[in-house]
């Protein structure tokens, strides 16, 4: 599958869209408004025709598309930096997650009135870098991305977040940048030791790393990405981010941007540095597990609905890194599953917080009561995200989990049973909050509030899709990771995966 | 000795407008100042404009103490540029601030000229004259505000540690030519003909390519006069522990001057150090490298621990100066005598840093100083509220403050990645650590800026929005769309500067060659 220049927009479209705002005037807010919402309608589209194209009978890297950017200078050979793009199968539902997110964001920021051009602008820019992380196929680039990701969050959280925005928007931005200082370091030490003159993943992936170097720079990869995914015990700035952060890009943080994290274990560790698995994948599945109990107790301990959420996600990003840690097929598949429906589910999350929010201006579970009677649509929304969050069945997060636990169980019993604690805890805290905030008695400080708006059930639907697609029908999300997950080095085949046509024998 | 004068004629045209400019001044009482502001950055551009075209393929020297090779011409186009600049953006303040304008602009051309002829030097007195042309400008410069305290202090403590450092560094060089007997850098002719004694042939063959105990016993004069030499440029580029003038200079000296010195004064002292270690130096390296190492190592280490705690913009600026000198430092630390080519990438790295943070650094205090034309205030909190009023002004601060942090999309970035590789690629890893990590903590303090400019609304009695000066306004459009550049697309830059940096090499590489040919 060619092609390539399908990624190229993905770049491109949001890119060209944030030259095209900055000429906008200012005070034209509903044009900046439109001109976002197309330009996400647009990779929306563009993310899931490359998901429906990839092909994943052939497996590997598709929609390959190589040109120099930086080469043939220093220490730099041919193609030394080159805007390098590919997917695979673990990258492409990535690409459509954020495809989907993204125009989420759009639809819940139209309420934003204060420098809505910035804000779109910022938003914009913190889209292109996850995508840029997404297809990046060359170090650099890739480095780039992620950093352009990371940067515009600052902004968007100092002007447009709300409680404890200053401390928040800091902790987050130098203990994101902390954990990139040390990727940094690692992408040099690899680029050095390889010798290729070249910063492309593609002849990285084919050097033979000796197991010493892999050893001792795979935590680099391993703790720098992981900070972003939440890891334990770096983890306390994502759900002071989150709560600070404003509804969309609470969205695009906990839901796309974490997901980074984990991915950059995969595209950096896992395939670059293989021979650094064996020794380290235990500790990351280990550090899963205690994310994973930990920020479910944590979790049930809040009060203010983000936090609720921001340890939940702690607590789901510990299911993902345990998955990865399994290293066998089955698990890593359920991570790669469970960073798709968490990040989906997420999103929902946050964007139902963020329209209760606008109206009430509290967070507390503990004034909400039988909400249900103002905002049905509300509740629904809310519960299918909570009900994922808790891995019922018929929904994407059940089918995730299931994995993750499957493929632990196989190798590290102790850390699967504790997974499957930490999911009945979630129930713990799911149900409790539905059962107070939702549903119970009503209280009548909440005469005035209405429905949600229009958008906002836009946003829900446009999320509430993929959630109960991946749910009933997995298949077409498990053919494209499985086989690129068969593809990563040292990871184990204990089996079979948990798909309709295996269970009806086809 | 045929002297080729034509070589020269840029600097000779320099110093020919510094006095046209005084004495126009005298002659016409009656003009308004900020024309003779305009026609000094017009003579500059020109100067600058003409300089690249008639001499770009020139590649010869004057009597052997001046080169005009690549690597001047790519300098003095660079001085030339950072002097329009400077001009351009100080029109308005010297006018509102200042007296004596013309004598203003003249003594920026003066130090413009030394830098240029600083960057030429090829022989050690000469370079020595040059530095001090240079910096005997910037002590009036700094203190040209006299009524003001600050500006005196500033001046009077700058002048005394630069004479110092200057006494230091005659100090060094009169024992490096004790023993080596020459003040020459080296004496590789355009020809490739070796042209008599010169300190890079004495260093090789007392040392033996690659360092070593020479067997003459010279080499405690040798250590002590490089590191003599080192300590007093340590001083002109203030690298800690020799840094102490800095903040003082930076605070007391008008704007313009602040932006210049932190500039034009620290590319200057670059481009010296530059051609003095890999003309002259270069086959000592393993005798300096390890004390130019933990120089930068430090000054990376204190300048950006010490900026966090300023609540002034220029203080911080200093700070953030000098942490930006310990990593053009690692690109010396980078040289290396047994591999030629590495040591070029390295310069060039170094290079590129350098003019990457050069156009950040005018593009912020261009930023500043039309920041203060309209609020006469630097302090971090005066910044409140500026992406309400001035959104322009806040965005262009925010993206060189951001490119300083070393962020992508900017030119920080970019070169920051290159000059720490090549610190990598000889093998200094742990330097190379210490830069990312250092930068990493610069982030907060920028932050802390870019904070005050975008999270609060404006305060105090004049919240109105206002009006950039255009030719200001056009400058600053100009040095941001730069940085952007130099950010996302480096490499034409870098092949220029590439193909400048090959002549500092030359004397090595056929040191080297001839090496390998026994």
């Amino acid at each position: 599958m060619d092609a390539g220049e399908a990624l190229l927009l993905l770049l491109l479209i949001p890119g060209g869209t944030m030259l095209l705002t900055l000429f906008v005037p200012s005070r034209h807010a509903n044009v900046v408004r439109w001109i976002s919402l197309i330009a996400t309608t647009a990779t929306l589209i563009d993310s899931i025709w490359i998901f429906a194209v990839y092909d994943f009978a052939e497996g590997g890297y598709q929609f390959d598309l190589q040109y120099p950017w930086i080469e043939n200078i220093a220490f730099l050979g041919e193609n030394g930096i080159s805007l390098h793009l590919a997917v695979d199968g673990i990258a492409a539902p990535l690409v459509l997650l954020n495809g989907l997110v993204g125009f989420a964001g759009v639809l819940v920021s139209w309420k934003i009135t204060h420098r809505v051009k910035d804000f779109f602008i910022l938003f914009l820019a913190l889209f292109t870098g996850v995508y840029g992380v997404y297809i990046g196929q060359d170090l650099f680039f890739w480095f780039f991305a992620y950093e352009l990701a990371v940067l515009p969050m600052y902004l968007l959280i100092v002007i447009w977040g709300s409680t404890n925005k200053e401390y928040g928007a800091m902790k987050l931005t130098m203990v994101l940048v902390g954990g990139s200082v040390l990727i940094f370091v690692g992408i040099f030490a690899v680029f050095a030791e390889a010798g290729a003159g070249t910063f492309d993943m593609a002849v990285l992936r084919e050097v033979n790393f000796g197991r010493s170097f892999a050893n001792t720079f795979f935590p680099f990869f391993m703790i720098g990405c992981g900070i972003l995914a939440g890891l334990f015990p770096f983890h306390t700035w994502s759900p002071d981010g989150h709560v600070a952060a404003p509804t969309a890009v609470s969205m695009l943080h906990a839901g796309v941007l974490m997901k980074l994290g984990a991915f950059g274990v995969i595209r950096l560790g896992m395939e670059i540095l293989p021979a650094g698995t064996d020794f380290w994948m235990p500790v990351l599945l280990v550090l899963g597990g205690v994310a994973a109990v930990y920020g479910a107790i944590s979790a049930i301990h809040q009060t203010d609905l983000k936090f609720v959420i921001g340890y939940s996600s702690v607590s789901h990003m510990g299911f993902v890194l345990m998955g990865l840690g399994t290293m066998n097929n089955i698990g890593v598949n359920g991570a790669v599953l469970q960073m798709f429906s968490h990040g989906v589910m997420t999103a929902l999350f946050f964007a139902m917080v963020g329209g209760l929010y606008d109206q009430a201006h509290t967070r507390d579970i503990r004034v909400f009561g039988g909400l249900v009677r103002k905002m049905p649509l509300f509740v629904i929304f809310f519960g299918i995200a909570g009900l994922t969050s808790l891995g019922l069945p018929g929904l994407s997060g059940f089918v995730a989990e299931f994995h993750i636990f499957v493929g632990a169980i196989d190798k590290f019993p102790l850390f699967a049973a504790l997974g499957i604690l930490s999911a009945a805890l979630t129930a713990i805290y799911v149900l409790r909050l539905m059962g107070r905030a939702a549903l119970g008695p009503f209280n009548p400080r909440w005469e005035s509030l209405k429905e949600i708006s229009r958008w906002e059930i836009a946003a829900a639907i446009v999320l509430i899709a993929p959630i109960i697609a991946m749910g009933v029908w997995p298949d077409p999300f498990i053919d494209r990771i499985a086989q690129s997950v068969a593809d990563l080095p040292q990871v184990e085949q204990i089996g079979g995966l948990f798909t309709l046509s295996s269970l009806t024998g086809g | 000795m045929d002297l080729e004068y034509q070589l020269i004629i840029p600097e000779f045209v320099m110093a020919g407008l510094a006095v046209v400019v005084i004495a126009a001044a005298l002659m016409f009482r009656n003009v308004d100042q900020k024309w003779f502001g305009y026609a000094t950055a017009a003579a500059l551009g020109i100067i600058a404009l003409a300089t690249a075209i008639a001499y770009w393929n020139t590649n010869d020297d004057f009597g052997n103490v001046l080169a005009v090779d690549h690597f001047t011409v790519l300098f003095r186009v660079f001085f030339l540029g950072i002097a329009f600049f400077t001009v351009i953006a100080a029109v308005q303040f010297a006018g509102e601030r200042l007296k004596n304008h013309a004598e203003f602009y003249g003594l920026i051309v003066f130090a413009t000229l030394g830098m240029m002829l600083l960057a030429a030097s090829r022989e050690l007195l000469t370079a020595y004259l040059s530095l001090e042309l240079l910096s005997f400008s910037f002590y009036i410069l700094v203190g040209f505000n006299k009524l003001n305290p600050f500006s005196n202090e500033g001046s009077l403590k700058y002048m005394l540690l630069g004479a110092f450092s200057s006494a230091l560094m005659l100090y060094g060089i009169s024992l490096i030519y004790g023993v080596t007997g020459t003040t020459l850098y080296s004496g590789i002719e355009p020809d490739g003909v070796a042209a008599g004694r010169n300190i890079a042939d004495q260093l090789a063959s007392f040392a033996g390519l690659g360092g070593g105990v020479d067997p003459e016993g010279a080499r405690p004069g040798l250590l002590i006069g490089l590191v003599l030499i080192t300590a007093g440029l340590g001083f002109k580029i203030s690298a800690v522990p020799f840094h102490q003038w800095t903040p003082d200079a930076y605070q007391g000296a008008p704007l313009p001057i602040t932006a210049f010195l932190s500039a034009g004064g620290k590319a200057a002292a670059f481009a010296f150090f530059l051609r003095l270690f890999s003309e002259a130096f270069l086959p000592a390296a393993n005798e300096w490298v390890w004390f130019v190492g933990i120089l930068a190592a430090v000054t990376m280490i204190v300048g950006n621990l010490m900026a966090l705690q300023q609540t002034n913009f220029k203080r911080l600026m200093a700070y953030s100066s000098i942490s930006q000198v310990g990593y053009l430092l690692v690109g010396i630390v980078a040289l290396n005598a047994a591999n030629v080519s590495q040591s070029q990438d390295a310069a060039s790295a170094l290079v590129l840093h350098l003019i990457g943070y050069v156009t950040t650094n005018i593009a912020v205090f261009a930023a500043i100083i039309a920041f203060y034309n309209r609020t006469g205030r630097d302090d971090i909190v005066d910044l409140r509220g500026l992406a309400e009023r001035q959104p322009f002004l806040a965005f262009a601060i925010a993206a060189a403050l951001f490119s300083l942090a070393g962020m992508p999309l900017f030119a920080g970035f970019a070169t920051k990645f290159i000059i720490f590789q090549a610190a990598f690629n000889n093998g200094f890893l742990w330097l190379g650590a210490i830069g990312v990590t250092a930068s990493f903590v610069s982030l907060y303090y920028y932050l802390m800026v870019i904070k005050q400019m975008y999270l609060y609304e404006p305060e105090g009695s004049d919240r109105a929005r206002f009006h950039v000066s255009r030719p200001l306004a056009g400058a600053l459009v100009v040095l941001v769309a730069g940085v952007l550049f130099i950010g996302l697309y480096p490499t034409p830059l870098f092949d220029v500067i590439h193909s400048s940096t090959e002549g500092l090499f030359e004397q090595a590489a056929a040191l080297s060659a001839s090496v390998v040919g026994q």
